[in-house]
């Protein structure tokens, strides 16, 4: 049996009595859950008094009123998120306003009580934070152990998944209902968008692999000396129809003579993502200009375009798993939104950097440095 | 009173999910208006009053379908709005639209499922349409 700690904050004796009398012979056991929990509570009547106590007991969970005597609940909210505290907040309130949930959510409270509750009420929200009370515990120990498996990560490759799965099945019911009518004819949209899901979903399990390789960093890594010219010109040689068909010029500037100690197939990965984004993300009659060169104890790549361009919030969250930027430009491309995070952690597995400027409607240049022997300067 | 020729709005940010909706509402004999984004929907209704909406909770960010909502009803207090999900169960959220109390600032008249069949789906439509004409 495990303990946590609950705080209550709410200036009302009533409820916090009657938190107190709920949660008293309370537990929370799941049969995937190692052990049982029970809940401690303690209970304060102020803002101010609260935070006295999460400095002196460090609670597992607080209940949180928001209208209170002194400072209001979200203030306290905004104490613990800035001094990051490992407390998962529950608001409990009244209130009939969205922008303090919103806001709430936003500063990491991680679910709302109405008021007044029920004991059930109340009985099941704590059993949802218990789970991942749990959870949580549980990420750590495996990160502590090295097996690095994140749970927001994996809901969101899931949702990734599904997504394309649930628009497939989707237009297949379509179809076997015959809602167009009895012409072939008139399904081909729809046969169109499912084989687009379906590129989809394989871009990204293909994604998925060499992502589990860069995060892994090891693996079977085969290190010797390459150059690099001869690896973009793998890359464009790929890539060469898809540029053709989206009439996009590719160049490639460089001389034989930059050699780096590095593995081939992460280059090639590097190169293909750096290079199809330039493409992809391009306009019609745009060009690519790829430049190898040394600079110091650097090898420095260039991927330039004439593309779409980005704006400079966008640019801070490209490198981010799953992330893509939607707008009008972007809706008919398809991608994973993996792809600059796989570049970015292989180059930091090589102790290099990544650097963007971004022009909307003029185009990107992406510069990359790796070090050849030693850091770069 | 008939529910014909209401106009429909539906917003969601993927694009087959909104045409297979389309596709769906249309076949109830309803008229619709598509928006692919929180901010594109909010430009719609600038101009249009739809007479429901039909919102995706996620689009670009994790509470885009509420404050839809929530901007949506400050605008047309009566339209009813519907709010799909396929992630009720994996965000955690728990709340209960058809509480009273968190009525009070989720402005959705419902939560569906995504995946709600087709009949339901009308039936839903069609028991908030005839509320706001009776
Ligand atoms: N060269 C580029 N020009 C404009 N936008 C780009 C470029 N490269 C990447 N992006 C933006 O960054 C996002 C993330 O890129 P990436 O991780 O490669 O994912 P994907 O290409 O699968 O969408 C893209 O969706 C796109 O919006
Ligand atoms: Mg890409």
């Amino acid at each position: 049996m495990s303990t946590l700690k609950i705080l209550v904050i709410d200036d009302e004796p009533g409820i916090r009595s009657g938190i107190s009398r709920i949660l008293r012979n309370f537990r929370v056991d799941y049969p995937f859950m190692e052990e049982a929990f029970d809940f401690e509570v303690h209970e304060a009547s102020t803002g101010e008094a609260g935070i006295e106590l999460i400095e002196k007991d460090k609670p597992d969970i607080l209940l949180l009123d928001n209208k209170l005597p002194g400072i209001q609940g979200i203030e306290v909210l905004e104490y613990i998120r800035k001094k990051q505290m490992n407390i998962i907040v529950v608001m409990i309130t009244s209130y009939a306003s969205l922008e303090l949930a919103v806001k709430a959510t936003s500063d990491g409270a991680y679910d709302f009580i109405p008021k007044p509750f029920t004991p059930q009420e109340l009985k099941s929200s704590i059993e949802n934070i218990t789970k991942r009370v749990f959870l949580k515990k549980m990420t750590n120990k495996l990160q502590e152990t090295g097996k690095q498996i994140r749970f927001q990560f994996l809901s969101v490759l899931s949702h990734e998944l599904k997504a394309p799965l649930n628009s497939i099945e989707g237009y297949l019911q379509m179809i076997k209902e015959r809602q167009a009518g009895p012409q072939l004819e008139s399904y081909d949209y729809m046969v169109d968008r499912m084989l687009e899901r379906i590129k989809g979903m394989r871009t990204l399990i293909l994604d998925l692999l060499d992502l589990t390789k860069a995060a892994s960093g090891k693996g079977k890594r085969d290190i010797r000396e390459l150059n690099l010219v001869d690896i973009a010109n793998t890359a464009i040689d790929t890539m060469r129809p898809y540029s053709i068909q989206k009439d996009v010029k590719l160049n490639l500037h460089g001389n034989d003579t930059v050699k780096i100690m590095a593995d081939s197939e992460e280059m090639e990965i590097i190169f293909n993502n750096l290079i199809s984004n330039a493409i992809k993300y391009n306009k019609e009659g745009g060009t690519v200009d790829c430049t190898i060169s040394e600079n110091g104890n650097c090898v420095e790549i260039l991927v330039e375009d004439s593309g779409i361009g980005m704006n400079p919030e966008d640019i801070t969250r490209i490198f981010d798993d799953f992330v893509r930027i939607k707008t009008e430009k972007t809706r008919n491309i398809t991608g994973s939104g993996l792809g600059l995070a796989i570049v970015k952690k292989l180059i930091d597995t090589y102790m290099g950097k990544i650097e963007v400027t971004s022009q909307p409607d003029k185009g990107s240049k992406f510069k990359v440095k790796l070090p050849i022997d030693k850091p770069c300067s | 009173m008939s529910t014909k020729n209401k106009l429909i709005l539906i917003v969601d940010d993927d694009q087959d999910y909104l045409y297979q909706m389309k596709t769906r509402v249309e076949s109830f004999g309803f008229q619709t208006l598509l928006a692919e984004s929180q901010k594109e929907a909010e430009e719609l209704i600038e101009k249009t009053k739809p007479d429901l909406a039909i919102v995706d909770l996620m689009m670009e960010n994790e509470d885009s379908g509420f404050i839809l909502c929530y901007k949506m009803k400050k605008k047309y207090p009566e339209v009813p709005i519907i709010i799909a999900t396929g992630v009720a169960a994996e965000t955690g959220i728990s709340f209960d639209i058809n509480d009273e109390n968190n009525r009070k600032w989720i402005k959705a008249d419902r939560f569906l499922e995504k995946g709600i069949r087709k009949e339901k789906l009308k039936e839903e439509i069609d028991k908030l349409l005839i509320k706001i004409n009776s």
